[in-house]
């Protein structure tokens, strides 16, 4: 073993093949049919019997203690069925999940103080929405402000009144930590050269369509509640939720509706569900809560990292790179859900696709008066893309050396795959010089370079940005380990389930037990089964369990969904062939060695007419067991259930010294947009998009293109207008989509061209790997680099995103003064 | 509070309801009369995920109260065609990989088949200027512009 770990061996058992009849075809999707014809179930669209609605009163102070609540107008309104306050809520509920550990305490209804605009303070049960609003607005609050803490880096020294958690101590620093992976000073005194920079990363977020739901009903006979929620984790955790109800994990049961979108912020969804079912058991009937766009943005799961980094790269003057050292204060907000996990997962590829030989990570995870951090499209990773790449073009344009030059240089090369990066994840395979080239093609760089140099001779602002960035996929838990200073969460295991049935007339069943997120969760569940059994997809029907059907799976969430729920089908399709072909063994008196599946049916090799179809098999395997062998263990009926573990983690050294295996399905991509900074307005337009990945084997190109491009937009809407943006009292200025600027198609690029590489991972069935984050890991560095190539003339460095037009304007100008 | 009554034409149907006065046109679709199709998102109409037809024109169901609708025309997403008979726009969709997660598809395809129904044959400008009141979170836009010319086609051939 090495100091960054050992790999094991593969577990793989189907190999990519040229052969495959339904994998790598662009298949239309199953979902597409109920969902065209406005069939879908969203949270929003169920509706119970006697339900009632619920509205969220929020706090309007980022920090506060509260002095009095009066509920009896809202209380005496007419319709109105239950108000619940923080006090109320405490004492039927417990402090809302969470992985950190010590935790930092949040509760449901913020009780005693506020922390953040938008945190409930009361919710209110009603026979309809616009009643629940009504008894909101009278509700009488007297509050005490706090001093709002706003600038994370301000935050790491506040004391006194400022600490927003006085129970962990008089400090608003969650958790600091410093983490060294292979020789950081020794390779820093070996440097030519370091380059030194200071970069901003906006808080930004998932923002679907569909904000979060649920519809909780409680039944006092049994003494259970049942959630319908547009969740995801409730088959790995959803214990967690009952928990905080103060049941028994039995009595809950979490049944999936359709999710309008997630990008990661459904990934746990906690409060919403908690909210509605702790309504639904005060007033005695459902209650339905559904957050309005404020309720979400204010207080959901949906922001994401915000951080400021000290950067130090290590390289020798030839431009090998040596070693990378980042000091990270990242503004968690109030609350701190996951930990650090954005972090560990940074880690997963913090190097890029370079070999670097060593890595300091010097984190610091503030406390601020903001809606607490979740999961958008990257989970903290696409920041650490946007660190390297910015540092390489830095150490580029510092040597006098071509951007994609140095690159090359750099890359880890095909031959040393499986590659250990120094904090210990794994590349399992790839090959950047392909995807690279590739890249090249579709972008016809030589083309834009000439347009650029006719611009510029007219004084107009043409730029060329590239990005080689890793797509890490497929997340174990073992990545939490660094979440905690004592021990907390400490799982291994993060596996996805699959149960799979054949019915007396050869029709087959799948049920997958994680949700549908907006992805195509039951277009590659059809395409992996019709491959496994040689049977046609429009024979699959595709459902979703609830918890009380639920076998163990993690769900969809850092790009896993499709690698995982490919291995369980394999898993579960083989256990089917196997008895198939021992059943038509017996009923055709042949070897089962002598006999294949293909085509729906079973026949003797070389002998095509002899043969059973499946239908007929499962009709027998159905009912006539006496016809069958006389072996206890083959029980009627034809199904199977699997559940496929990761297909390759390790366990952290306990020195510390590296991480394990913990997100080694490494995908690729290269993103090179051309872009024209009109400098007046501080505008910016694209002329051209190339985007490349290398996903390994392809399950379905279509979708594939899709997650692609549309992550890429939101990777624009990262690099240019998104922020949640707090003023200096904590306010957020930017709650409703006026002002978020969510790209609409004026803001889209007309074509992204999108290209592929296929390296298929030596690790997962078919070599397939992870696709869902790539676009946004990818987008927001390449278009730093373009914006930057446009305005080289003016000497303008891009170090901090947004890059709003009026940012762009202050740039530009600061660089005129400078020139002048 | 004081209800009123109202009588209009939703999907080819009669229906006269009694509301009151301040429901959004949306939440009597979806909540009076469960036509759950058409979406809420963003409610302050930016996202255009309750687009529904009013008189044959694309309008935004969350900007209209349900008492303004006297007399009116609503079509919604259930009028324009069902799972065994979709709507060529529908159809377009599906074969243009134009939706995800579906949340905003149906106000795109209501949108879509405006456009269609005022351009014969609109080209990528003028769909990507008509389609700037509907935000899609997951495609990129990309294929609901393909899907909207490939339905416009189809709906003039």
């Amino acid at each position: 073993m090495s100091e960054r770990g050992h790999i094991p061996e593969s577990r793989q058992r189907e190999k990519p093949r040229a052969d495959l009849k339904w994998i790598g075809k662009s298949m239309k999707r199953v979902e597409d049919p109920r969902l065209l014809v406005g069939k879908g179930v969203y949270t929003d669209d169920v509706n119970l019997p006697e339900m009632a609605h619920a509205a969220v009163l929020r706090s309007p102070h980022a920090h506060a203690r509260i002095v009095s609540i009066d509920v009896s107008k809202a209380a005496a309104l007419p319709g109105v069925l239950c108000v619940m306050t923080g006090a109320d809520a405490a004492a039927v509920c417990d402090p809302l999940p969470t992985w950190a550990s010590p935790p930092v305490l949040q509760p449901a209804i913020a009780h005693e103080r506020v922390r953040h605009v938008g945190e409930a303070v009361a919710a209110v049960a009603a026979e309809d929405r616009y009643i629940a609003e009504d008894a909101c607005e009278l509700i009488e609050v007297e509050y005490a402000p706090l001093p709002p803490v706003v600038d994370p880096e301000e935050a790491l020294a506040s004391t006194g009144d400022a600490v927003l958690h006085p129970d962990r101590g008089d400090t608003n620093i969650a958790l600091e930590r410093k983490l060294t992976f292979g020789p950081v000073e020794e390779d820093f005194a070996a440097a030519d050269l370091v380059i030194e920079r200071r970069f901003r990363w906006p808080r930004s977020g998932g923002q679907p369509l569909e904000t979060v739901g649920a519809v909780a009903s409680y039944d006092e006979g049994s003494g259970r509640f049942t959630i319908q929620c547009n969740t995801s984790m409730y088959n790995y955790c959803g214990w967690m939720i009952a928990d905080t109800l103060r049941v028994a994990p039995h009595k809950l049961n979490i049944v999936p509706t359709l999710a309008g979108g997630s990008f990661g912020s459904k990934m746990f969804v906690h409060k919403v569900p908690i909210i509605a079912a702790a309504l639904a058991r005060a007033a005695g009937q459902p209650v339905k809560f559904m957050e309005d766009r404020i309720d979400n943005t204010t207080s959901c799961d949906n922001h994401a990292s915000d951080r400021v980094y000290y950067a130090k790269l290590a390289l020798k003057r030839d431009g090998t790179l040596l070693s990378l050292k980042t000091r990270i204060i990242d503004d968690y907000g109030a609350y701190f859900q996951f930990g650090v996990g954005q972090h560990g997962n940074a880690l997963s590829q913090c190097v890029g696709p370079y070999r670097i030989n060593s890595v300091e990570v010097d984190l610091a995870a503030v406390l601020t008066n903001k809606c607490q951090q979740g999961a958008y499209r990257g989970f903290g990773s696409e920041v650490a893309n946007f660190v390297i790449e910015r540092l390489v073009d830095a150490a580029a344009d510092e040597l006098g050396m071509d951007r994609i030059a140095l690159r090359r240089q750099n890359f880890i090369q095909p031959d040393q795959f499986p590659y250990l990066i120094p904090t210990g994840n794994m590349y399992d395979s790839g090959n950047y010089q392909a995807v690279l080239d590739e890249t090249l093609k579709l972008a016809d760089v030589e083309h834009w370079r000439a347009k650029q140099a006719e611009a510029r001779a007219e004084g107009r602002h043409i730029g060329i940005g590239i990005a080689t960035c890793q797509e890490r996929s497929v997340f174990s838990a073992t990545e939490f380990w660094m979440w905690n200073l004592e021990p907390g969460v400490e799982w291994t295991s993060s596996p996805d389930g699959v149960s799979v049935k054949i019915d007396p007339t050869g029709k087959a069943f799948v049920t997958l037990h994680s949700p549908f997120w907006g992805n195509s969760p039951e277009t590659v569940a059809a395409q992996v089964l019709a491959e496994q059994l040689t049977i046609d997809p429009a024979d699959i029907e595709i459902t979703y369990s609830d918890t009380d059907q639920g076998l163990n799976s993690t769900g969809p969430g850092g790009s896993r969904f499709t690698v995982m729920v490919t291995g369980a089908i394999v898993g579960a399709a083989g256990k089917i062939r196997e008895k198939l072909l021992r059943i038509a063994a017996h009923l055709m008196e042949a070897d089962v060695r002598d006999l294949a599946l293909e085509d729906g049916a079973v026949h003797v090799k070389g002998v095509p007419d002899m043969k059973m179809s499946i239908a007929e098999l499962a009709d027998k395997a159905h009912y006539y067991r006496l016809s069958m062998p006389d072996d206890l263990d083959l029980t009627s009926g034809l199904d199977a259930t699997y559940v496929y573990d990761h297909p390759v983690t390790t366990l952290p050294d306990a020195d510390e010294r590296h991480m394990g295996i913990f997100y080694p399905i490494m995908g690729h991509s290269c993103h090179i947009p051309v872009v024209e900074v009109d400098i007046e307005t501080g505008q910016v337009h694209f002329l051209h998009y190339a985007a490349v990945h290398d996903c390994g084997t392809m399950v379905n190109p279509m979708t594939l293109e899709g997650h692609i491009r549309g992550g890429t937009v939101n990777g624009i809407g990262t690099a240019l207008f998104e922020e949640f943006r707090y003023d200096e009292a904590g306010q957020l200025t930017t709650a409703l989509w006026t002002d978020y600027l969510i790209p609409t198609i004026k803001e889209s690029p007309a074509d992204i061209v999108v290209g592929h590489v296929e390296t298929p991972s030596p690790f997962t069935e078919y070599g397939v790997k992870g696709g869902g984050e790539g676009g946004r890991m990818g987008g927001p560095p390449a278009i730093a680099a373009a914006i930057e190539d446009a305005l080289k003339p003016l000497g303008v460095t891009i170090d901090s995103l947004p890059l709003l037009p009026s940012r762009l304007r202050a740039l530009i100008r600061e660089a005129q003064a400078k020139q002048a | 509070m004081a209800e009123a009554s109202v009588t209009l034409t939703v999907n080819g149907r009669e229906v006269s309801a009694t509301v009151d006065p301040r429901t959004l046109l949306v939440h009597f679709l979806r909540e009076q009369l469960q036509l759950t199709g058409t979406h809420v998102g963003c409610d302050t109409s930016q996202c255009g995920a309750c687009t529904v037809h009013l008189d044959g024109r694309a309008v935004k169901s969350c900007a209209l109260l349900a008492v303004q609708l006297e007399g009116a025309d609503v079509t919604t997403i259930e009028g324009v065609g069902g799972p065994d008979e979709m709507h060529p726009m529908q159809t377009a969709f599906k074969e243009n990989h134009g939706l995800q997660c579906g949340f905003c598809t149906p106000g795109m395809v209501m949108k879509g088949i405006d456009i269609a129904n005022r351009h014969a044959a609109p080209d990528e400008a003028t769909i990507r200027r008509e389609l700037e009141g509907n935000l899609c979170r997951c495609t990129g836009y990309h294929n609901i512009v393909e899907s909207i010319a490939a339905g416009a086609r189809e709906m003039s051939g």
